[in-house]
């Protein structure tokens, strides 16, 4: 399987044609999805029309980016005019947006093809893609495991090859984990660096669009694309694009162990494949050594107070009245609101509202939802610190193989525990991004490299090297025997 | 942190969401249980700590009053459940 | 046994800006239902609000106005609720951090001078407008009010009467309307007062249950709606009842108030600061910056009127309530040259037109220079009472040049010695009888004169000039 630069180059060199590279991608989604329950829909002409259009730029050089006629998929929580977007949701399931997100425009814009949409957890809420209306997202590796969450349809979808680029979002680790139980490399990017205008908002303060693939170096071009100010967006920064960052080369990087990561509740195997990633880094010539994050036991509470009190506030509008399902049969206007929220909702989106709306309440407000943003203060300033002495923190993506299907929905708290590593890195906003570093028992496994703010850089390029060294991440290629 | 089934009524209440009897103990007990686990935090010396309500440190973003065009009425309505006479049609309000 | 009525007031107030608080859409009164809306205002998924920064200087200038001490870092929040007229099921506004606090207004009655505290101000947006469709017996939703700029001004529960909140709500609109923040009419709905009353037995310092009152479109139903609520509590109180904590809704034709559906258990709104927006720091730059651009404020102005220019109180104080008159009366004195005669004229003339045509002194489009010339004639002899009335209307009505309407209407007095000489003449001669009875001793007589030559130059004589030519010729 090509990258998306690969695909890039070949296109702009006439090798291929847009159209039947569309083609080829969504005939092969068509053919292999039923499996896997990836993707939730494609776009059929609208993509072939779009490759045709690239087409005609390409024919006569003119190339609006290095993957102008490149297939993209992308998560079915960003807004893609006149393209049903559900959110994996009952309550939007025939929701069609008025208008682009941002992302989305730059895309296009950049001339990439939109193929399809990916399925999700339920408005984001999960860490194993089986809370959707639509159902459950396979595991490319061993369909009975989950492929990770919530952006487990756009993580497999790259791993079976149905796309070399997906977009994803993350909240507290919904492009890094499903990253690492498919087998394939995921970004987060700083918050504020990407708009998250037409984002359908899960927490505010914490979401972010990223992006996955096979390799770093076409997260790179997807976030050259994608960062920048926008105007739609009060919280997007005027963040420099990751080609236009500085970096360090690889032998002066200094790279973090924090030991608290290691103790119990890691898995044997996970813990092996993230600590031979550190020892090729060391290869490599960075420096690496421990550190100390004991916030990490704090992390978890705090993020779910968090993002659940805002995801409380987010999902109101979600009422039966503007757009979306309206229960059919109801007796007055509380019972319509009451009746459409109930039926629309699966269970774990009513459960984290629930919290929610008690973190806000009135009497717990201070106990819950203020203290959890202080909690936050602490955890951010943590993470600060040590990178001040480092470039950046490596550690696992999740503390666990990828679990069997059923497992989580059984118990949310064991759920919630295992995004341990990944939801402080969306509390104290910096980037982050994982890549498969070994595998365990035919599982993939994903380390996860965490940098400063606004330096999604110096972690692609870490990655990058990595990815010279190892073929941990071409992997998932071979096995979808492209 | 207990809580009781006054307090499951109270926050699905407040949240719109129905709630049958026979979900009221798993919801009880759910929501319980994430709060006992959140009780970890109270654990944290928070003292003369600024709440994170924002995570990026910009002040001051604006947008001139300049007008934009707004959406066709039919693009706006066109997801709406019921719809008459160019207004969204909702189950009679009471003051 | 005495009682004291306690009011305070939550004033919501449209700011005057081209765009919705958190959208670009238009500010524009009517159009047809959700025409003037986007993925913004009607809560889209997926949209994020983005802050109007003129919303925030017109706040920032009431703020100042009114005295208070303003926020300098503060936040939004978000109001949680579940109605229809609210798109995102929350609204975003002020809680823990409102833009200003802490402020006043001096207000006058007949009992004295008194000083009103403000509590807060904050900034809020609008709701849509909900229309009960009686063939279905359902509500109609339009977005178009939704994200209307609103700042919201809660008072101190400071005054007593109705005459105390009239004479508030007068001086709140009258300030406001000077700064151009809004247009302040209770009619449209730029304006709007909520009621917070209790009562307590003269003497007694704790507070007792209070109403809300919603729902009053004038000044006049809004102390009508207290005095009627003040006397509902206090016989509830003296039958041995207790007076119930709710909203209540004034209906001006019944001329009383109707408890509204309580909504269900004491609203817990949940308040938690609008993460999609960043706070908003006031430096001492653009409060000075705002200070010193604010304009002459009506109780300056007045006082200014009666030091300097020497006008009545009265007069002063009634010209200074409308911003528009006193632009007129400044304007149109400085080409005249004469204040007492404008603001005579103002009080008089204008402010009946005004009353007898329906039209409220904000809307008035009289150009300032055309008064000054029409008083400055009149001033001047060049034409008489009548005559600038008749000018007056017709350039109110139709804007009319005038010079050109008085020369058109002959409305000029004669001045020409030459014409009037003559005209004396020609009566002296033609009246010889009555000539001989004025110098004999008749001096009532000269006004027969005067009435005469009047009529031969058909009203039109400068009656100063008339006059002294025919004493001299009567000598």
């Amino acid at each position: 399987m090509k990258t998306a630069l690969e695909y890039g180059r070949l296109l702009a060199e006439r090798q291929i044609g847009a159209r039947e590279l569309a083609q080829s991608f969504m005939d092969k989604i068509s053919s292999g999805n039923g499996k896997y329950n990836a993707v939730l829909r494609t776009c059929g002409e609208s993509a072939l029309s779009a490759a045709d259009e690239a087409q005609k730029r390409l024919d006569v050089g003119a190339a609006l980016s290095p993957i102008d006629g490149v297939p993209v998929l992308v998560k079915d929580n960003i807004s893609t005019k006149g393209i049903k977007t559900t959110c994996a949701s009952k309550m939007l399931a025939d929701y069609v947006p008025p208008y682009d997100a941002a992302v989305i425009e730059k895309l296009r814009n950049a001339g990439a093809v939109i193929i399809g949409k990916t399925n999700m957890d339920e408005f984001a809420m999960g860490s194993t893609s089986e809370t959707g209306y639509f159902g459950a997202v396979s595991n490319p590796w061993d369909a009975s495991r989950v492929a990770g969450g919530s952006s487990g349809g756009s993580a497999a979808s790259v791993a079976l090859g149905f796309a070399p680029l997906a977009l994803g979002s993350d909240t507290g680790g919904s492009i890094r984990q499903p990253a690492s139980y498919c087998g394939v490399t995921g970004i987060k990017p700083t918050y504020g660096a990407v708009s998250r205008y037409g984002l359908i908002a899960y927490a505010s303060s914490l979401d972010q669009i990223g992006a996955l693939s096979i390799g770093a170096g076409d997260l790179r071009a997807a976030l050259d694309i994608m960062t920048g100010i926008d105007k739609r967006d009060m919280t997007s920064a005027d963040a420099l694009k990751p080609s236009a960052q500085k970096v360090k080369p690889i032998g002066e990087m200094r790279v973090a162990l924090p030991k608290e990561y290691f103790g119990e509740g890691l898995d044997d195997g996970v813990a092996k494949c993230v600590l031979s990633a550190a020892k090729e880094l060391e290869k490599m010539g960075a420096k690496v050594s421990e550190c100390s994050l004991s916030s990490v036991r704090y992390a978890v509470p705090a993020y779910y107070i968090i993002a659940c009190a805002e995801a409380s506030s987010n999902l109101s509008r979600y009422d039966g009245i503007k757009y979306g399902m309206r229960a059919e049969k109801y007796e007055d206007l509380s019972d319509m609101y009451e009746k459409t929220r109930s039926e629309g909702f699966g269970a774990e989106v009513k459960r984290r509202i629930r919290l929610g709306a008690f973190a806000l309440s009135s009497g717990y407000y201070d106990a819950y939802y203020l203290k959890a943003l202080k909690v936050r203060s602490i955890i951010k300033q943590a993470f600060y610190k040590v990178l001040e002495d480092y470039d950046m923190i490596l550690c696992p993506a999740s503390p666990v193989l990828p679990p069997e299907k059923g497992e989580s929905l059984a118990d949310p708290m064991q759920m919630y525990l295992s995004d341990i590593y990944t939801v402080s890195v969306n509390l104290a906003g910096l980037p982050g991004l994982t890549m498969p570093c070994g595998f365990c028992g035919g599982l993939p496994v994903g380390c996860q490299l965490i940098g400063r703010a606004f330096e999604e850089n110096a972690l692609l390029t870490a990655a990058e090297e990595y990815q010279k060294a190892t073929d941990f991440h071409l992997r998932a290629a071979k096995e979808a025997g492209l | 942190m207990k809580i009781d089934d006054e307090m499951i009524d109270y926050v699905s209440a407040l949240a719109k969401l129905s709630l049958p009897d026979d979900e009221r103990e798993k919801a009880r007990q759910d929501l319980q249980s994430v709060l006992e686990y959140a009780q970890v935090l109270s654990e944290v010396d928070t003292g003369g700590v600024e709440p994170s309500s924002h995570v990026a440190e910009a002040v001051n973003v604006f947008r001139e009053d300049e007008i934009m065009p707004s959406f066709d009425k039919r693009e706006i309505l066109k997801s709406a459940p019921r719809v008459k006479d160019g207004q969204y049609l909702v189950p009679k309000t009471v003051e | 046994m005495s009682w004291e009525t306690v009011i305070g007031l939550e004033v919501h107030v449209e700011l005057s800006t081209k765009t919705k608080i958190f959208c670009g859409c238009t500010t524009k009164f009517g159009g047809e239902p959700n025409t003037h809306c986007c993925p913004i205002c009607t809560g889209m998924p997926g949209t994020l609000p983005l802050i109007n920064k003129r919303v925030v200087e017109y706040a920032l200038k009431a703020g100042l106005a009114l005295k208070c001490e303003i926020t300098r870092k503060m936040k939004f929040d978000r109001k949680n609720y579940f109605y229809p007229d609210l798109p995102k099921a929350y609204q975003i506004s002020q809680l823990y951090l409102p833009i200003c606090r802490n402020g006043h207004i001096d207000i006058e009655t007949s009992l004295g001078n008194k000083r009103i505290g403000i509590h807060e101000i904050h900034m809020e947006e609008d709701a849509g407008k909900l229309t009960h469709d009686p063939w279905l017996d359902e509500t109609l939703v339009d977005y178009n009010r939704c994200g209307v700029p609103l700042i919201e001004i809660v008072s101190e529960p400071d005054m007593r009467s109705a005459e105390e909140v009239i004479a508030y709500l007068t001086s709140l609109k009258s300030t406001l309307q000077y700064l151009g923040v809004s247009d302040c009419r209770m009619q449209e709905g730029s304006l709007r007062a909520d009621i917070n009353l209790s009562v307590r037995r003269a003497g007694e310092t704790k507070l007792g249950t209070r109403t809300e009152m919603k729902n009053m479109n004038s000044f006049k139903a809004i102390a009508r709606a207290i005095e009627g609520e003040a006397k509902r509590q206090i016989e509830l109180i003296e039958d041995g009842r207790k007076v119930k904590q709710e909203t209540r809704r004034w209906d001006d034709n019944k001329d009383s108030s109707f408890a509204m559906r309580s909504k269900e258990n004491a609203q817990d709104y949940r308040y938690f600061p609008e993460p999609d927006l960043p706070p908003i720091v006031i430096s001492d730059e653009w409060i000075k910056q705002v200070t010193e651009s604010q304009p002459e404020l009506p109780k300056e102005k007045r006082a200014r009127y009666v030091s300097e220019l020497g006008l009545p109180e009265y007069d002063a104080g009634l010209i200074t309530q409308e911003k528009r008159l006193a632009e007129l009366f400044e304007g149109a004195s400085a080409v005249c040259k004469d204040c007492k005669l404008t603001s005579n004229w103002i009080m008089g003339e204008l402010l009946s037109y005004l009353s007898e045509k329906q039209i409220p002194a904000d809307e008035l489009s009289l150009d300032y220079k055309k008064l000054g010339d029409i008083l400055s004639r009149m001033q001047k002899s060049e034409i008489n009472r009548n005559s600038a009335r008749e000018v007056f209307k017709v350039v109110m009505e139709t804007d009319a040049d005038v010079g050109k309407y008085i020369a058109e209407h002959s409305l000029s007095l004669v001045g020409d010695s030459d014409m009037l000489l003559s005209a004396a003449e020609s009566v002296i001669n033609e009246n010889a009888g009555a000539v001989s009875r004025y110098k004999a001793g008749e001096e009532k007589l000269f006004g027969f004169f005067v009435g005469q030559c009047m009529k031969k130059l058909r009203g039109k004589a400068d009656p100063v000039k008339l006059g002294e030519i025919l004493k001299e010729k009567l000598q």
